[in-house]
Formats: C-alpha cells, sequence, structure tokens
C-alpha cells in the first residue's frame, strides 16, 4: 500500500508529535500533554478533514526542514504566524501538498510561539497509555522530532494542487489579557502581592518548555515562610517559587507540588496564552467562577462552530495520493 | 480582613479553581485524618460520579475534582460532593496490597553506607528497618508513576541531600523524610538511594498500567543481585 516518507533536515528543540492526549491519568502522576496550543492543532485537523485525534507535530520557535522521499501528500499548517517555504514562500495557516523531492521549511514568523503541522495520512508513532501525545520529560509517547529522523506516513492522500489558505480566527492569536479565577492558595500572599498581582504587568520570558513559562513581572511575596503540603496543580496553575517568581504550568505540568498558586489561568484561554513570545507583556486578569464557566461555554461553542465549518468547507472528497 | 476558619476533615473547604475544577480541602497540615477523608471522598466519587465529572486527583490533605464546564459548574459539582461526604469509616474498603522487590546490594544501593552513618545504623539494619516498614500510596506526583509512600520507619528519617543527583537510573528506591519512592524514570534526585526494584511501577499492562493506587499498602521483600533482571546477561 502506498506510503509518504518524509526525512526531517532540521529540527530544533521542543519540537514533538503531540494529539489530544491522555486525560484523565494525573491520578497517577502523568498529565494531559497534547498541544500547548490546542485550539490551533484541532484547526489543522479539521483543515485536512483527518480525525481530531490523529498524531501531528508541534513546531516550535526552533523551526522545523521537512524533505519529502516518497509522496505526494497533503498537510495543514496553523498556528503561530510562522514563515512556510514549499516550492514558494507562504504564510503559515495552509493547506499544500508535498511531492518527492519538494522540501518544507518552517521557521519563525511575526507573531506567535507554536505551530502545527496535521498530515493527510496515519503519522507511524508509538503510543503511551493510548496517546501520542509527547510528555517531554519521560519522552513516553510520539516523541521528540529530531534531525536526520524519517518519518512514515500510510495511507496518504492529497486534498488540494494549490496552496490553500486556512482562515485564522481571532481567539487562535496571543492576548494581552489572561483571564483567571485567584486562588486555591492565594490566602499565602500578602495584599500587596495580590495588588501587583492584578496590576502587572507580567511578560514571557525565555524560559520556557512544555512543562511550564516562567514569567517576569512583580515580585509576589509570601506571607511568611511556608511549608505547605503538595497539592494538586492543572494546566494553568500560576505558581509562585520562594524568590517570588511566577510560572504558569502548562502541557507537561507535574500533577501535585508545593509552591502555592495564586490563581488559575482559564483552561480556555492557556492556548492563546503560549502563543505569547518571550517580552511579549500582559495582564491577569480576575474573574468569578461563574465568569469563567461562562467564558468556557463560549469558548467552546465558537470553536466547535468553527471547526464544523471548516470540516464542512473542506468536503468529504479527497483524492487517493 | 478575617481569614475563614481552617479546613476540618468533616468540615472541608471547597475553593474554586478556574472554569473547570474545585479543590477540596480537609486540612492545611498533614493528618491521617485529612488523608482519611480525601480517600473517603475520592472512593465515594468513584462509585457515583457527579454529572460532567472528568477527573479526581487525590493528595495528601486535598481532593481535586475536574469537570467539564460544558456540563457543569462549580456550585453544582460542589452541592454534589456536600452529599458524597459522610463518616470516612463506613465506606472504607479493603485496598489492595503490593510486594515489591529490592535488591540493596552494590551497585545498586549507592547511598547505603552514608545513610547508614547518618542514622548510626548499620548497612544491615538500614535494610532491616526498610523492609519492616508499612507502607501505603498517598499520591502520585513529580513525574509518571512516582508514588509517595508514606510510613518510613522514624529511624530512618533523614532530610533531602543539599543537591540533586542528576541521571538517578529507574527503579531506584528512594528515601527522605517519612517517605519513601520507587523511580521509574532516569532523573535528578536529592532523595537517598537504598536500593534497587525488579518490580516495575508502570507496568506495560494497557488495563493496569500503574502498579499502585493511591491508598494502596506496599511492602518490600529483599532480592539478591543474581535476582536482578538482567543479571545472567551482565555476569
Amino acid at each position: 500500500m502506498a506510503e509518504a516518507r518524509l526525512s526531517v533536515a532540521f529540527a530544533g528543540p521542543h519540537v514533538t508529535v503531540q494529539d489530544q492526549g491522555r486525560p484523565g491519568q494525573m491520578r497517577f502522576g502523568v498529565p494531559c500533554s497534547g498541544p500547548m496550543d490546542r485550539a490551533s492543532a484541532a484547526i489543522a485537523q479539521a483543515a485536512l478533514g483527518t480525525p481530531a485525534t490523529a498524531p501531528l507535530i508541534e513546531v516550535s520557535m526552533g523551526g522545523l526542514t521537512l524533505r519529502c522521499d516518497a509522496g505526494p501528500i497533503s498537510l495543514a499548517i496553523a498556528g503561530a504566524g510562522f514563515i512556510v517555504e514549499a516550492r514558494e514562500k507562504l504564510g503559515s495557516w495552509v493547506v499544500l501538498t508535498l511531492h518527492a523531492g519538494d522540501r518544507l521549511v518552517i521557521r519563525p514568523g511575526p507573531w506567535g510561539r507554536w505551530t502545527y503541522v496535521a498530515f493527510a495520512g496515519d503519522l507511524q508513532v508509538p503510543h503511551w497509555l493510548n496517546s501520542a501525545a509527547t510528555h517531554a520529560i519521560s519522552g513516553f509517547g510520539g516523541g521528540r522530532i529530531s534531525t536526520g529522523q524519517s518519518l512514515t506516513l500510510t495511507a496518504p492522500r492529497v486534498v488540494t494542487h494549490m496552496p490553500r489558505p486556512i482562515p485564522c480566527p481571532v481567539w487562535a492569536r496571543p492576548r494581552g489579557r489572561a483571564p483567571v479565577v485567584i486562588g486555591p492558595q492565594d490566602r499565602h500572599f500578602t495584599d500587596q502581592a495580590l495588588a501587583d498581582f492584578v496590576s502587572g504587568p507580567f511578560r514571557m520570558t525565555n524560559a520556557f518548555d512544555r512543562m511550564g513559562l516562567r514569567l517576569a513581572g512583580p515580585r509576589l511575596a509570601l506571607k511568611g515562610a511556608l511549608s505547605i503540603p503538595s497539592e494538586p496543580i492543572l494546566r494553568g496553575s500560576v505558581q509562585v517559587s520562594g524568590d517570588g517568581v511566577a510560572t504558569v504550568l502548562m502541557a507537561d505540568h507535574q500533577t501535585t507540588g508545593g509552591y502555592p498558586k495564586i490563581a488559575t489561568v482559564l483552561d480556555c484561554d492557556t492556548d492563546a496564552l503560549s502563543q505569547l513570545r518571550p517580552q511579549d507583556p500582559f495582564h491577569f486578569v480576575p474573574v468569578s467562577p461563574d465568569t469563567a464557566v461562562a467564558r468556557a461555554r463560549m469558548a467552546h461553542r465558537a470553536r466547535a462552530a468553527f471547526l464544523a465549518r471548516l470540516r464542512h468547507q473542506t468536503g468529504a472528497s479527497p483524492t487517493p495520493g | 480582613m478575617t481569614l475563614p476558619p481552617p479546613p476540618k476533615p468533616d468540615q472541608p473547604r471547597f475553593v474554586p479553581i478556574a472554569d473547570h475544577a474545585v479543590l477540596v480541602e480537609f486540612g492545611e497540615t498533614i493528618s491521617d485524618a485529612a488523608h482519611a477523608a480525601v480517600l473517603a471522598l475520592d472512593q465515594a466519587i468513584a462509585a457515583a460520579p457527579p454529572v460532567g465529572l472528568r477527573e479526581t486527583v487525590p493528595a495528601y490533605v486535598n481532593l481535586l475534582v475536574d469537570f467539564d464546564p460544558c456540563q457543569t459548574d462549580h456550585a453544582e459539582i460542589i452541592a454534589a460532593l456536600r452529599r458524597q461526604i459522610g463518616p470516612a469509616t463506613a465506606r472504607r474498603q479493603s485496598r489492595q496490597q503490593h510486594k515489591v522487590a529490592v535488591c540493596y546490594d552494590p551497585p545498586f544501593a549507592p547511598d547505603l553506607a552514608q545513610v547508614a552513618q547518618h542514622t548510626g545504623l548499620s548497612p544491615e539494619a538500614v535494610i532491616a528497618a526498610h523492609l519492616s516498614g508499612r507502607y501505603h500510596v498517598v499520591m502520585y506526583g513529580f513525574a509518571p508513576g512516582y508514588a509517595y509512600l508514606a510510613g518510613l520507619p522514624p529511624a530512618l528519617r533523614l532530610d533531602r541531600k543539599p543537591t540533586p543527583v542528576p541521571n538517578v537510573p529507574a527503579g531506584s528506591v528512594i528515601i527522605a523524610g517519612a517517605q519513601a519512592l520507587v523511580t521509574t524514570l532516569t532523573m535528578p534526585t536529592g532523595w537517598w538511594i537504598i536500593g534497587r526494584s525488579a518490580t516495575p511501577i508502570l507496568t506495560g499492562d494497557p488495563d493496569r498500567p500503574f502498579l499502585f493506587d493511591v491508598g494502596d499498602s506496599v511492602g518490600f521483600c529483599r532480592i539478591g543481585a543474581g535476582d536482578m533482571p538482567g543479571a545472567a546477561q551482565n555476569g
């Protein structure tokens, strides 16, 4: 049966295989993993008409260069505003087809930190606990993409002969506001720290990985030297270390830890937050739990409607590759 | 501002988190009563999950309850949990007991001599004390399959090393404070390495990928270097 093969001519750091992750295992020390920006990854899948659960590649600002050794195969690129070169210079947010001999270069462009490459074919990668999502620290799952590696895709398809843009919804862009619910350990912070947390501003730094994003901004003082029992952590937890520095925990977060959490970013807002670049400023905006739930429902409806439209437009008539 | 009274095992505090979770706090400091309340609520939820429940994460004194905000909200979840909190002893179920095989011989126990020195025991007495402990799984954390085992005998309790040691092999049996742990990844640790387990915690069995559930009992038994996996090949 037909197979497409791509070799990795170059892969920067933090380039990994992801899928929707492995939810439900936090009690065993296993975070969900999956894309840093899940919304953009879902858009790439919808633009190709591939299953939302299919493995794809998360590309960091380190970039990725692929050479097509056997094709053709279509792929979709969505996420950060990166530069894509494949025979011609394109933007990300594009569906295109690679033929044998083609070279695909993805490198940072005007905005964003993470972009996604979905394939119209089945990427052959290892799974762990029913998911190909790479848990970066252990390497479990589909794994890190490294220079020199070869990727095999079974059942390759062609869905377009000319590069075709994917519309980029406004909610997939990074924003200067990160809605949070204060707590659960806000009682350990001084009133001044709580006021400073809200007034900000904070900036992203170069200290980041799939576990978390360390921030620059006001030092957040604790009321005293503390030793709190280790507590559960979530994607979006804003934990503060003893020196008053805040870190937002992300896709590969530890599941428990002893640093107090001053606030938690709404889950539906962590995707856009992950796209802020080092030095980009932003504010935490406290909302009530009820507002948070209303916002989550609104975000879910907007995303579901957008994805359904995209899948409908993509149509269900791919031609065999 | 006056702070609310601290939570108690029979009067927990419910703290809404973000758009999708509630933290149920049964205490602010580690106690058997608070942890028993965590386990009891965790079990009650597993037996009768509220609408919209996604998962629960037990820790020492609190339980995280994660939900789908499209199906429910904080207030509904808290109301459902209030109905499930009852006398902890009434629901105590028999929990599984596990035996973990440990080799305390060189080269698997690099810190045994130092632990002996710091505790004033002989290396054999350290091993005997470790084997005599009755442990239970308090929670997982740090990395996949890292199960914190409470119940280390008082004679072996040491502070962590000042600096973590890198590249400690998976399967290392490590101790610090009142806890023991069997590592699952090659990672740095500041805990004391007193042996190597022949029993994998990540089982590779898709039906039961992790050996322990939170709340299970664990005992250690001793094996020789010749009984370690790969011993025949390594000579």
